[in-house]
């Protein structure tokens, strides 16, 4: 079986704990072999965490090496482009929730922002197949990263992780009203 | 939802995803281990998380979050010489804390058996150094086991257990932040319930426990002794790894993580040197590595951080008169950060560049500005720094202390231009302070920190008359590490207790000029800095409000939680950017043509922004 190294990342804050776990765990219910670690140190006062997730039978390390990401899932613009830089292998794909969270340079004016072209051009220029996802209409931003999976479901970007697993990784994870809102919001993106 | 604590506690045996941290707990819950103990830090907080995960009255042990990690040594050594197999585990830079019990546990017969539990953070993934805490295990005669993944985690804790129970002696778990966080299937064993003797069988017969003069000796000798046995021990040997490639001439010695990354880094080569992987790192297995050492001709020794390794076994060499070429570190590269993949491709580049190829070159980038961490929305430290800025002159000098608040370092505030370690804070600024009559001197302090190291620096200002203004930052919560209650939260890990109040504890110590007042009355607290370094002698401000983190957590688990925000008033603003410039909140955003907005995934309702715009354009908070 072919390793797949999945680089996830975003702010502190939004929720990447939650879809890397759910990752994890869909592609264990998939009966693949799954090696993982998160990188959070001061990340959630509002800095940049990281994820790896890294799925096959021949690998050792939890860490995936510079720019050998397969899959790059980013919940930020600016964290997407950064992660491009530094994670994805080229012909990668990469797939990110397009909202901002400037950071502090940008909001003091040292620092020019990402915009959307920038990472279209890079992507462009390296073969990497981008999805810029975002859904205007969500209430809460705590389930920004439900909107991701689904759409990392949708596109089937995990060769043998099916919707099923995704299902079950969410019934592991989480119950009550948390469990039915999100996979509400995960089938109805479906669709 | 699967739930953690049941699964800990499962009778049969089964295979779960788990995280290092938590792999460690079930292996707690098999070796029958009674008292654990620890204080919060990085990257070993998620093991007491795992522990709450069990209901308090199914928990088949005590634990608790001590004041610090001093204390929390102490208190799993007392339940071991009580016959309690112990464990207490804390941070790196917590084994600097506990340092003058660690140093002397060796001495003792602690009969019930006790592992300590060290977090190092190899990287400096969040904390102040990347120490190396071999030497110091080392300086305290105690072997040190060293796992690279969760399952050796889960499999090096049974045996560390067992070994410090069959030998009295302690025994140290090394993890690495890494290791502690990296999550794998782990496959546990069936638990059998052990019917705990808790008899107090405390004996000073057992002992002695009174390493006094001559009586040292004998304790230092039998600590030695207990060293040469485990070096030699077999169910310990059998945790180390010999992978023979039969390569004609090249070896490599390693442990722990940078064995995963070496693998990674072999994976493209034909003819793999050998390698042994060592499970212990102090003491060596001698004879093991002499024989790996006479049967090759090169040897490549692969550690992170210090040649701990490789200064022991070129003396192994030495010894033994073997011709070797044993090759350590090159560089003072080889000496710093983590050893990633990419990182132990770097190191074996320059030891075998035939074999190991160097990295790729870089694919091109596009530039991204940095994102540092920072306080939250609404942080109480925010207003804070905010106000305090503005009661001090420029050539004033600020200390600051561990905590959410080291972050005021960061513009636009720049509050807080030294650090050390826990509650240095206090000491640091009666030093600044002395022959110093033109520049005042403000020290920072945590509510958590003040109890765990602060209170010694605090005394020392009253009792020697230091001239300095203390600024107690207390958000009622020990946050950075994920909001473990302290001394003065009225709660312990297991239930309600009494607080010990800081402006009490304060009183009672005798300091004459303490002020008090909610971070978010801005212009109330600039005021009282401003009193308060007017004072000649010490004086404390308590600048406190509950970490806005907790309590949003708290209010939007609520069914009937309504969001609020605060809006710009796009007519009211004449894009002073006070708010964005002086107050720093990172809800505002800044477009290109300088107008500000609220981002609504962002903004939490607080308003302590509101009192920071000159124009009064940010709108008050409502439902959205």
């Amino acid at each position: 079986m072919q390793t797949i190294n999945i680089y996830l990342t975003g702010v502190g804050g939004q929720g990447i704990g939650l879809i890397s776990e759910a990752l994890l765990r869909a592609a264990d219910h998939a009966g693949l072999a799954v090696n993982a670690v998160d990188t959070h140190g001061l990340a959630q006062r509002g800095g940049i965490v990281v994820s790896h997730l890294r799925i096959g039978r021949n690998l050792f390390s939890p860490l995936i090496a510079d720019g050998q990401a397969d899959i790059v899932i980013a919940m930020e613009r600016h964290e997407a482009l950064r992660a491009v830089n530094s994670a994805a292998k080229d012909g990668a794909t990469l797939i990110y929730y397009d909202t901002i969270w400037q950071p502090l340079d940008v909001r003091l004016d040292i620092a020019a922002p990402v915009g959307a072209a920038d990472i279209e051009h890079l992507c462009a220029k390296r073969g990497i197949r981008l999805i810029a996802v975002d859904y205007p209409a969500l209430k809460d931003v705590r389930m920004q990263n439900m909107v991701l999976l689904s759409h990392i479901d949708k596109h089937g970007l995990i060769a043998g992780v099916k919707t099923d697993h995704y299902r079950q990784a969410m019934h592991d994870l989480m119950a009550g009203r948390m469990l039915k809102n999100n996979l509400a919001l995960f089938e109805s993106l479906r669709q | 939802m699967k739930k953690m604590g049941d699964m800990l506690l499962r009778q049969a045996a089964f295979s779960e995803i788990v995280m290092g941290n938590t792999a460690l707990v079930r292996a707690m819950i098999e070796a029958g281990t009674r008292v654990i103990t620890s204080y919060p830090g990085s990257p070993t907080p998620e093991i007491a998380s795992a522990i709450q995960s069990i209901t308090p009255a199914d928990r088949p042990f005590y634990f608790e979050f001590s004041t610090n990690e001093k204390v929390a040594t102490e208190v799993a050594y007392g339940a071991s010489v009580n016959g309690h197999l112990s464990t207490v585990f804390f941070k790196s830079v917590g084994l600097n804390v506990a340092a003058d019990t660690f140093v002397q546990l060796s001495l003792m017969n602690v009969i019930g058996g006790m592992v300590i539990i060290l977090g190092d953070d190899p990287g400096a993934n969040s904390s102040q150094n990347e120490q190396d805490n071999r030497h110091l295990a080392c300086m305290s005669y105690t072997p040190v086991l060293e796992p690279a993944t969760p399952d050796e985690a889960y499999r090096f804790y049974l045996v560390a257990a067992d070994l410090s129970r069959r030998r009295h002696m302690p025994v140290v778990l090394r993890m690495t932040t890494h290791v502690c966080h990296a999550k794998q299937k782990v496959r546990f064993s069936a638990r059998q319930p052990a019917a705990h003797d808790d008899t107090p069988r405390f004996d000073p017969a057992n002992g002695p426990y009174i390493p006094l003069t001559a009586a040292v000796f004998p304790l230092k000798q039998r600590a030695l002794d207990r060293l040469k046995s485990v070096a030699a021990d077999a169910q310990i040997d059998a945790l180390s790894t010999l992978e023979e490639h039969d390569h004609p001439n090249r070896g490599i010695i390693t442990a722990g993580m940078p064995y995963l990354s070496l693998k990674e880094v072999l994976l493209d080569v034909s003819q793999p040197p050998d390698i042994l992987k060592l499970a212990m790192v102090y003491p060596l297995p001698v004879a093991r590595i002499q024989q790996f050492l006479s049967t090759h001709q090169e040897v490549k020794i692969l550690e992170e951080l210090d040649d701990f390794l490789e200064t022991r076994i070129k003396s192994i060499a030495y010894d033994a008169g073997l011709r070797t070429r044993i090759i350590g570190k090159i560089d003072s590269d080889d000496w710093m950060g983590e050893y990633t993949p990419d990182k132990v491709r770097a190191v074996m580049h320059k030891v075998w560049p035939d074999m190991v190829a160097a990295a790729p070159p870089k694919t091109p980038t596009s530039p991204v500005p940095d994102r540092p961490a920072q306080m939250c929305p609404g942080c109480g430290h925010r207003s804070a720094f905010y106000a305090i800025k503005q009661a001090l002159a420029d050539t004033d000098i600020t200390v600051a202390d561990i905590g959410c608040h080291t972050l005021g370092y960061m513009p636009p505030y720049n509050m807080g231009q030294l650090l050390m370690c826990m509650g240095a804070s206090t000491s640091i600024a009666a030093g600044l302070a002395l022959n110093n009559t033109g520049r005042h001197v403000v020290a920072f302090l945590g509510d958590s920190t003040f109890f765990h190291a602060g209170l010694p620096g605090i005394v020392n200002a009253i009792f020697n008359r230091h001239n300095i203004t203390l600024i107690v930052m207390e958000n009622g919560t020990t946050a950075m590490t994920g909001h473990q209650d302290h001394a003065a939260s009225g709660h312990n890990f297991n239930q309600a207790t009494d607080k010990i109040p800081v402006r009490q504890v304060l009183e009672g110590l005798g300091v004459k000029h303490i002020f008090e007042v909610d971070t978010y009355q801005q212009q109330q607290l600039t005021e009282q800095v401003n009193q308060a370094v007017a004072i000649e002698g010490f004086s404390v401000v308590i600048a406190r409000h509950p970490c806005m983190l907790k309590f949003t957590r708290k209010q939007r688990r609520r069914p009937e939680f309504q969001l609020r925000q605060v809006a710009v008033d796009q007519q009211a603003c004449n894009r002073l950017h006070a708010c964005i410039e002086k107050f720093a909140c990172p809800t505002f955003s800044r477009d290109q043509t300088g107008q500000i907005t609220i981002n609504p995934d962002l903004c939490i309702g607080d308003g302590s922004c509101r009192q920071t715009c000159p124009s009064q354009a940010i709108t008050a908070p409502k439902p959205v």
